[in-house]
C-alpha cells in the first residue's frame, strides 16, 4: 500500500455539558469522539459511516483542526498537526480541504461564485499572485464542470448539484492533498448525487487525491471508497476494506446496519435476513458499559458490559473489529 | 359534539355508477401563481389505491409528488397554490367539491397523513398526550380523561415504551424515531381508510428507518388500510410498496407492479434513475448519470419534459407530448418509445 499521509491516534473530543445562568458548572460530558484512530493513505478514500451522534461530523471537525481535541494526535505527514506554532499549522492547513454537506448554506450568499472559491487565495496569498486569481477560479470552475463564465453570478442562481461543485472547486483552489467529504452527496436528488460522484472520483484520478468520505448512506459509500470505518457512540467499531466490511463483516453493528438498508430490488426481500435493532443509539453523554453496543446487541453476554472490546484483528475476524464475538457473516448477499 | 361517522356511506358515485375505488385522484392539475410566473406543479395526475394496498408515488424534489398529497388533504396553501381542473374521489365523492365541514370529516377518519418531518409537525407547547387526546375530544366527543386513555393506547400500539408515563412529554423530549411512532399513532387515532406517507423515514437513520417502515406495514395489514408512500428513496419502495407510480415535471412517467417497474422499467427516466443509483451489493464502476438537471417548473420543456435529459430523445419528443399509455394491460408509460422499451429483452 502507499504511504500513510494522514494518522490520527486516540482522538478524543468530550465537549462539556453546563448548567447554571450565571456560575455555569459543568455537569457531564458528551464524549463525541472518544478514542478514535485512523491512517489515510496517498490516494486512497477511506469512508466513514455510522448513524447520526456517532461522531463522525466532530471527528471531520477535528481533522479540519476546527475543533480542538481533548487529547489525542493528528499527525500529516509524520507532523503533529495540533501542536504546530500558527504559521507553520496555517501554512500544513493548505493540504487538507474541506467539502461540506447542505450546499445551501456553506457557501455565502452574498459573495459571488468568483469571491467564493477564490477565497482561499486571500488567506495563502502566495499560492496564486492578485493578477491571476481571476483566471485560476475560472480554470477552477471548468474543472468541476461548471461554465466559467458564470464567475459572477450568486449562489442563489445555481441548482443544489451545481453549488455542491462550488464548493468541491472551493476546497481544490489550495490544491490540496486531502480533502475531507462531510456527506457531500446527502443533500442532493438521486439523479444529482450520481454525477458529483463522478466527479470526485475524476478529481481523485487526475489530482491523486486523498478521501476521508463520511456519510451515513452505505451505498454511497461502496461505491467510492477503498477502506471503510464504521462508528457508533464516538468509537470505530470496525475497519477494512470495503470487502472486509460489505462481504466479510464481523461487528454485529455492522451487520445490522448493512442489513437494514433497502435493497433497490423487490426480488430480494424474501431472501434479505434482516437484523432488526431494537431502540435508538445512546446519550454519548452517558454511554453503556464495557461494548457501546451491547444495550442493542443480541450477541451480548456478561463480558460485554465489564470490558470494552479491543478494535483488533480475532482469530474470528481478519480485520480490526471491536467485538468480543466478531463472527463473520454477509448479509448484504444473503440468500 | 356526538359521534359522527361519515364511512357509512355505500361506495357508490355521486351519479349512481359504482366508483371503482378507496380513493381516485383524476387528471389532477394544480398550479402555483407567483411572481415570477404560473409554475405548473401537477400537469393531469391521476392514480388510485385500494384498501389493503400500498401505492409508492415516486419522484426527486420538484416532482409534485408532495403537492398531490397536500391537495388530497386539503392543505394547500391557496395562494400562492391554485386546483384548476380535475378530481379527487374517495369512495366516490369528489373532495374538491364538497363543503368545507363535509370535507373535514373525512380528514383524519377517511384519509390520515404522516409528514416527513415529526419536530415541525406536532406542536412544540403542547404535551403529546394533549394534542393526541385533543382529537378525541373534538372528533368523538370524549372526556378528557377518556382521551389521554386512548391515546396512551395508542402510543402503546406504535410501540412507545412506557406509553402512559410518556403522554407527559413534550415533542422535543422524544428522539426523531420516537416522535415519528407519535406521528403514526396521531394519524391512526381515528381509523383513518387511507393513510398517506409522505417521506416518513427520510430524517431517520438506517436502523431506525427499516424499525418505522416495519411498523406502517404492519398496521396497513392489521387495519386493510390503504396507503400512500411518497418517497424518493428507490431502496424504500422495492421494499413495501405494490404498486409504483414514477412522476417527473408533475406528470406520471410511468406506473407498473413493482416487480414489474424494477424488473423492466418502461420509461427512460425510470431507466436511467435505476441505473444512477450506488448498489449496496454491487460495487460499481462509473455510475450512469442523468445529465442535466429537473425542469424549472415556471418553464416546461416543450413535449416530452424529459426531452432534454433523455438518452433516448429523437425530434418527436420536443414536438409532441407523449401520452400514458398502456403495456400489456397491466402497466403503464408515458414515452413515444415505452412500446420499444416494453418490447426488449
Amino acid at each position: 500500500m502507499s504511504e500513510v499521509i494522514l494518522e490520527v491516534r486516540d482522538l478524543v473530543k468530550h465537549f462539556p455539558i453546563r448548567q447554571g445562568i450565571l456560575f455555569k458548572r459543568t455537569i457531564g460530558q458528551i464524549k463525541a469522539v472518544d478514542g478514535v484512530s485512523l491512517d489515510l493513505h496517498k490516494g486512497e478514500t477511506l469512508g466513514i459511516v455510522g448513524e447520526s451522534g456517532c461522531g463522525k461530523s466532530t471527528l471531520a471537525k477535528l481533522l479540519m483542526n476546527l475543533e480542538k481535541p481533548t487529547s489525542g494526535e493528528v499527525r500529516y505527514q509524520g507532523r503533529d498537526v495540533l501542536r504546530l506554532n500558527p504559521a507553520d499549522q496555517r501554512r500544513l492547513r493548505r493540504n487538507i480541504q474541506l467539502v461540506m454537506q447542505d450546499p445551501y448554506t456553506s457557501l455565502n450568499p452574498r459573495m459571488t461564485v468568483g469571491d467564493i472559491v477564490g477565497e482561499p487565495y486571500e488567506i495563502h496569498p502566495d499560492v496564486a499572485p492578485k493578477g491571476e486569481r481571476r483566471r485560476k477560479v475560472q480554470e477552477l470552475l471548468d474543472v468541476v464542470g461548471l461554465n466559467p463564465e458564470h464567475i459572477n453570478r450568486y449562489p442563489h442562481q445555481f441548482s443544489g448539484g451545481q453549488r455542491q461543485r462550488i464548493g468541491i472547486a472551493r476546497a481544490l483552489a489550495l490544491k490540496p492533498e486531502v480533502i475531507v467529504c462531510d456527506e457531500p452527496v446527502s443533500a442532493l436528488d438521486v439523479s444529482i448525487q450520481a454525477q458529483v460522484m463522478n466527479l470526485l472520483d475524476q478529481l481523485q484520478n487526475e489530482f491523486n487525491l486523498s478521501y476521508i468520505f463520511i456519510a451515513h448512506d452505505l451505498s454511497v459509500v461502496r461505491h467510492i471508497a477503498d477502506r471503510v470505518g464504521v462508528m457508533y457512540l464516538g468509537k470505530m467499531v470496525e475497519v477494512g476494506t470495503d470487502d472486509d466490511i460489505y462481504i466479510r463483516p464481523t461487528h454485529p453493528y455492522t451487520q445490522a446496519l448493512l442489513s437494514a438498508v433497502p435493497v433497490p430490488d423487490p426480488t430480494a426481500r424474501q431472501r434479505k435476513a434482516v437484523i432488526r435493532l431494537e431502540g435508538d443509539v445512546p446519550s454519548p453523554a452517558n454511554p453503556p458499559s464495557g461494548c457501546r453496543f451491547r444495550t442493542r446487541c443480541w450477541k451480548a453476554q456478561e463480558i460485554c458490559a465489564t470490558e470494552p472490546p479491543l478494535l483488533q484483528i480475532r482469530p474470528t475476524s481478519g480485520h480490526p473489529s471491536a467485538c468480543h464475538f466478531a463472527q463473520e457473516k454477509d448479509v448484504v448477499h444473503a440468500g | 359534539m356526538s359521534d359522527i361517522k361519515v364511512k357509512t356511506a355505500p361506495v357508490l358515485g355521486v351519479d349512481g355508477r359504482s366508483a371503482g375505488h378507496l380513493l381516485e385522484i383524476d387528471n389532477l392539475h394544480v398550479e402555483f401563481r407567483t411572481r415570477d410566473g404560473i409554475a405548473k406543479v401537477i400537469n393531469g395526475v391521476s392514480y388510485h389505491v385500494d384498501a389493503g394496498e400500498t401505492l409508492a408515488v415516486l419522484g426527486e424534489s420538484g416532482s409534485g409528488k408532495s403537492v398531490t398529497a397536500q391537495t388530497i388533504m386539503g392543505i394547500l396553501d391557496t395562494p400562492p397554490g391554485f386546483v384548476t381542473d380535475g378530481a379527487i374521489r374517495f369512495r366516490g365523492k369528489d373532495l374538491l367539491t364538497m363543503g368545507k365541514d363535509e370535507r373535514r370529516l373525512v380528514r383524519g377518519e377517511g384519509i390520515a397523513m404522516v409528514f416527513q418531518d415529526a419536530l415541525s409537525a406536532l406542536n412544540p407547547v403542547f404535551t403529546v398526550g394533549f394534542q393526541i387526546a385533543e382529537l378525541f375530544r373534538k372528533r368523538r366527543g370524549m372526556s378528557r380523561a377518556d382521551g389521554y386513555k386512548r391515546a396512551a393506547e395508542l402510543l402503546d400500539l406504535v410501540k412507545i415504551p412506557a406509553a402512559s408515563a410518556r403522554l407527559r412529554d413534550f415533542p422535543h423530549q422524544f428522539s426523531g424515531g420516537m416522535r415519528q411512532r407519535v406521528m403514526i399513532a396521531m394519524a391512526l387515532a381515528l381509523d383513518p381508510e387511507v393513510l398517506i406517507a409522505d417521506e416518513p423515514t427520510t430524517a431517520l437513520d438506517v436502523t431506525v428507518q427499516a424499525q418505522i417502515m416495519d411498523l406502517l406495514a404492519e398496521i396497513r395489514r392489521d387495519r386493510n388500510m390503504g396507503m400512500i408512500l411518497i418517497t424518493h428513496d428507490l431502496g424504500v419502495v422495492a421494499d413495501v410498496a405494490d404498486r409504483i407510480a414514477v412522476m417527473y415535471a408533475g406528470r406520471i412517467v410511468e406506473q407498473a407492479d413493482v416487480h414489474a417497474l424494477y424488473g423492466k422499467p418502461c420509461h427512460p427516466y425510470t431507466l436511467a434513475l435505476l441505473d444512477s443509483l450506488p448498489r449496496l451489493d454491487l460495487k460499481g464502476q462509473e455510475l450512469n448519470t442523468i445529465k442535466g438537471l429537473p425542469p424549472n417548473l415556471l418553464r416546461i420543456p416543450s413535449g416530452c419534459a424529459f426531452h432534454p435529459r433523455c438518452r433516448m430523445a429523437r425530434d418527436i419528443c420536443s414536438a409532441e407530448r407523449p401520452a400514458l399509455v398502456e403495456l400489456g394491460g397491466v402497466r403503464s408509460s408515458a414515452c413515444h418509445f415505452a412500446e420499444e422499451l416494453y418490447g426488449r429483452e
